[in-house]
C-alpha cells in the first residue's frame, strides 16, 4: 500500500486524508508547519526560493521521516516559480537521500492526460462509477462546508462578547467535520456548525472590514501569515481573504476543463492595469482589490511573500488602484522572520487609520476608543 | 488639576512625560533603555516621583516596542502602537502637519496625514541603515560626540558621496573615504544625504509628501539630517520642541482622550515593587515558543510570546 503525504495547507488536509484513503491509500498526514519545519526548508532550499517553498519543503522532509513513499502536489500555470517548484522540490530530497515517488497533479484543462495518469497510479482500489460518483460529492462538499466554517468564524469574531470563543467553537467544528464519514454526517454536521456559531453572544455594531489578498499559499496557510486574519478578528475587523480552496479549486480545475477562465469578474476588473498576466496571483490581487472597494470594505491587506515576483507586480500598482477607490492599503512581505510583534504594530496602525477615516466620512465625533478612532477629531 | 501620563519603551530609550488636562506638557524623561525596560520604566517613575510634582493622574498611556511590559508595570489604561501615538503627538503641536517623518533608535517611520487624519503610514522593514543607533556607532567611530555630529555636517562645502542603501557599505564606503584623505565634515554631510536618500528610497517610497514637514524622533536632534532632508525635499522641516519624546506625549493624549473612569496607574511607587521577567519554551507543540512571565513579587501578572494564547493570564 503506498504512504501517501502532501502539503499541509488549512483543513484541505482533512479532506485531502479521506479522498487518499478512498483510493485505497494510507496517509501519512503533514503536520501543521512550525518553526522546525522552517528550519528545515530554510536549510536545504536555495536561499531566495520563497517562504511557501521553505515551508512545503520542511513537510516534505518531516513527511518522509514519518515513512511516506509518495508525495502529491499541485503543479501549476503560468510563470510563477510554483509551478515548477515539485520538480526542484523532487530534485533536492533525492539528492539528500530519500526514496519516495513525486506525483504532480497538473491543471485538467492543459494536462488532462497527464493527470489522469498521475490519478491513476493514486487509485490503488477497485472502484466503480457509483463509488467514484459517492467519492466526489462528498469531498466536494466537505471542502464546502469547512470552508463555511471558516467564514462563519471570520464573521463571529470581531462581534464575540467573549474573548476566544469563536475560536472554540471553530475547532469544534473543524473537529466533527474531520469525523465525519457520509454524505448525510456532513449535512447533520452542517446544521449544527450553524447552530454552534448562532449561539456565541455578538454584540451589534458594523466592525470595519479588511480584504485579504496575495498569493494563495500565505493567504490561506494561518502558519504561513502570522494567524493575521484571528489577530484582526481579536482588533474587533472583519477580514475576509479572496481565497478559498473550494472555489479556487472548483474555478482552477472544474471550469479550466471546460475552458471558462475562472473568477472572471476579477480579471476584468484588473484588466485596465494588467494587459497581460504577470504570473501567481498578482493579476487577482489587484483585481480582487477592486472588488472588496466595490463591495464598501475600509481596507485592504496584500500578502507577498518575500522574493515573490507576481506580488511585487501587484504592489507597485495597488496603492494607485486603492487611493482611486478610496479604500486603505498595507502591503506585508512574509519571510522567516517570527517577529509577530512588528506585524502587529503595523496593523493595529493600519486599524486605527481606517477607523478614523470612517469617522470622519460619517462624522462621528465620538467614537469607539477600544478601536483607536482618536484621530481625525 | 487632572494630569496623564505617557510612556513611550523603544529599543534606544525609555521616555515618560506629564502631561496637563489641557495637553500642555509639565515633565519630560529620557533614559536609555539599555536592553532592561522594566529597570527603565522603574527608574523613570522613581526620577518622576522625586520632582514631587503635585499630579492627580487620572490616566496612563504606553507606546513603543515595549508597551506591554511598560503596561504591566505602570498599570496602564491604554495600550498604543507607535505609528498612532506619534501622529497624534505631532497634530495636537503642528494641526496643519501632512508628513510625519521618525526616526529612533532601531526603526523609521513615515506617516503621511491629510485633514488631520492619518492616512497612510510605513515603517523600515529590510534594514536599519540611517536609524541613530547607526549614527551612534559612526560618531563613536570618528571619535565625535553624537551631539556635535550634525553641527559637523553644516560645516562641510563639499559633501562626499557615500553608499547609503545598506548599512555595511555605508561604513565601508566611509572608510574609504577617510583613507583617501577626505575631510571629517565632507564625510558626515555625505553620510546625512546618503541616510536621508535611503530613508525617502525606502521607507517614503511611493508616498506624497508634502508640507508641512515634521521631523521628530531621537535623530531629529541632528541638525545635520534636518538640513539633509530640507536639501533632498526642498522644503522647511519643522523639529518639535520636544521631538525626542513625541511617542510619550502621544500615548498621554490618547489616554487623556480615552474617557478613563478609573485609571489603572499604580502609583509613582511602583518603582519600588519588585517586577522581574522570566522565561521557559513551552513542549506543547514543535513551535517550542519562548513563554515570558511577568512577576510582580513573585506573582505571575502577565504572560506572552505564545502563539496559541494557551498561557495567557489577565491580572485580576
Amino acid at each position: 500500500m503506498r504512504k501517501v503525504s502532501f502539503p499541509y495547507l488549512g483543513n484541505a488536509i482533512i479532506t485531502f486524508k479521506k479522498l487518499m484513503n478512498a483510493f485505497g491509500n494510507e496517509v501519512v498526514l503533514p503536520k501543521r508547519p512550525t518553526e522546525e519545519t522552517l528550519s528545515l526548508g530554510t536549510k536545504y532550499a536555495p536561499e531566495f526560493a520563497c517562504l511557501p517553498f521553505k515551508i512545503v519543503l520542511g513537510t516534505y522532509i518531516e513527511a518522509l521521516e514519518s515513512g511516506a513513499d509518495t508525495l502529491v502536489s499541485t503543479g501549476g500555470v503560468g510563470p510563477c516559480r510554483a509551478g515548477l517548484y515539485t520538480t526542484l522540490h523532487e530534485k533536492i530530497l533525492k539528492s539528500l537521500g530519500y526514496d519516495f515517488e513525486m506525483i504532480t497533479l497538473e491543471p485538467p484543462g492543459r494536462h488532462l492526460r497527464e493527470l489522469i495518469s498521475s490519478i491513476k497510479k493514486l487509485v490503488n482500489r477497485r472502484l466503480t462509477f457509483a463509488d467514484y460518483y459517492r467519492i466526489g460529492r462528498f469531498v466536494w462538499k466537505e471542502l464546502q462546508l469547512l470552508d463555511k466554517a471558516e467564514k462563519l468564524s471570520h464573521k463571529v469574531r470581531p462581534l464575540e462578547v467573549k474573548k476566544g470563543e469563536t475560536t472554540r467553537v471553530y475547532k469544534r467544528c473543524t473537529e466533527l467535520i474531520a469525523q465525519a464519514k457520509s454524505y448525510k454526517d456532513l449535512e447533520e454536521i452542517e446544521r449544527e456548525i450553524e447552530l454552534l456559531f448562532e449561539k456565541i453572544e455578538k454584540k451589534d455594531y458594523d466592525p470595519l472590514k479588511i480584504g485579504i489578498v496575495g498569493e494563495i499559499y500565505v493567504v490561506i496557510e494561518p502558519a504561513a501569515n502570522l494567524e493575521i486574519e484571528e489577530m484582526l478578528g481579536d482588533l474587533g475587523v472583519y477580514a475576509e481573504r479572496s481565497m478559498f480552496l473550494a472555489s479556487y479549486t472548483f474555478y482552477n480545475a472544474i471550469m479550466d476543463l471546460f475552458r471558462m477562465p475562472g473568477e472572471r469578474d476579477v480579471k476584468k476588473l484588473a484588466a485596465p492595469y494588467f494587459k497581460e498576466m504577470c504570473g501567481g496571483h498578482g493579476r487577482e490581487s489587484v483585481g480582487n482589490a477592486i472588488l472588496f472597494a466595490k463591495r464598501g470594505f475600509d481596507g485592504v491587506i496584500q500578502l507577498s511573500p518575500f522574493t515573490c515576483i507576481p506580488e511585487i507586480v501587484a504592489k507597485s500598482i495597488l496603492p494607485k488602484v486603492c487611493a482611486k477607490y478610496d479604500i486603505g492599503f498595507l502591503p506585508v512581505t512574509l519571510d522567516e522572520q517570527t517577529g509577530k510583534e512588528g506585524l502587529r504594530t503595523r496593523v493595529e496602525a493600519f486599524v486605527d487609520l481606517l477607523a478614523a477615516k470612517r469617522r470622519k466620512k460619517h462624522k462621528i465625533v465620538k467614537g469607539d476608543v477600544a478601536y483607536g478612532t482618536l484621530l481625525g477629531n | 488639576m487632572a494630569h496623564y501620563l505617557g510612556i513611550d519603551v523603544g529599543s534606544v530609550s525609555t521616555n515618560l512625560v506629564i502631561i496637563d488636562e489641557n495637553g500642555k506638557l509639565e515633565e519630560a524623561i529620557y533614559i536609555r533603555t539599555q536592553g532592561q525596560p522594566i529597570r527603565a520604566v522603574q527608574e523613570g517613575l522613581r526620577m518622576l516621583q522625586s520632582k514631587n510634582g503635585k499630579w492627580d493622574i487620572r490616566g496612563v498611556g504606553t507606546t513603543g516596542s515595549g508597551r506591554q511590559l511598560a503596561a504591566v508595570i505602570a498599570g496602564a489604561d491604554v495600550v498604543k502602537n507607535e505609528i498612532t501615538a506619534h501622529a497624534v503627538a505631532a497634530l495636537k503641536e503642528i494641526p496643519d502637519v501632512q508628513t510625519v517623518i521618525e526616526i529612533g533608535g532601531q526603526d523609521s517611520k513615515i506617516i503621511i496625514l491629510r485633514d488631520g487624519v492619518v492616512t497612510d503610514f510605513a515603517m523600515n522593514t529590510v534594514c536599519a541603515a540611517g536609524t541613530g543607533s547607526f549614527l551612534d556607532q559612526q560618531a563613536n567611530r570618528l571619535g565625535i560626540p553624537i551631539e556635535e555630529f550634525g553641527a559637523y555636517a553644516l560645516r562641510s562645502k563639499n559633501p562626499v558621496r557615500i553608499a547609503g542603501r545598506c548599512a555595511v557599505f555605508a561604513e565601508s564606503d566611509m572608510i574609504h573615504k577617510q583613507q583617501l584623505g577626505y575631510k571629517v565634515e565632507d564625510i558626515i554631510r555625505g553620510l546625512c544625504q546618503a541616510l536621508v536618500r535611503n530613508y525617502l528610497n525606502n521607507v517614503g517610497k511611493g508616498k506624497e509628501i508634502l508640507p508641512r514637514v515634521v521631523f521628530q524622533g531621537g535623530v531629529a536632534a541632528n541638525v545635520g539630517m534636518k538640513a539633509a532632508f530640507e536639501e533632498a525635499l526642498g522644503m522647511e522641516v519643522y523639529v518639535p520642541k520636544y521631538y525626542n519624546v513625541m511617542g510619550a506625549i502621544g500615548a498621554a493624549l490618547l489616554a487623556k482622550e480615552a474617557g478613563v473612569k478609573k485609571t489603572k496607574f499604580r502609583g509613582f511607587q511602583a518603582s519600588d515593587i519588585e517586577f522581574t521577567a522570566d522565561s521557559f519554551e513551552c513542549q506543547g507543540c514543535p513551535n517550542h515558543c519562548e513563554v515570558v512571565n511577568i512577576r510582580m513579587e513573585g506573582k505571575v501578572i502577565a504572560r506572552w510570546g505564545d502563539r496559541c494564547n494557551r498561557w495567557k493570564v489577565i491580572e485580576n
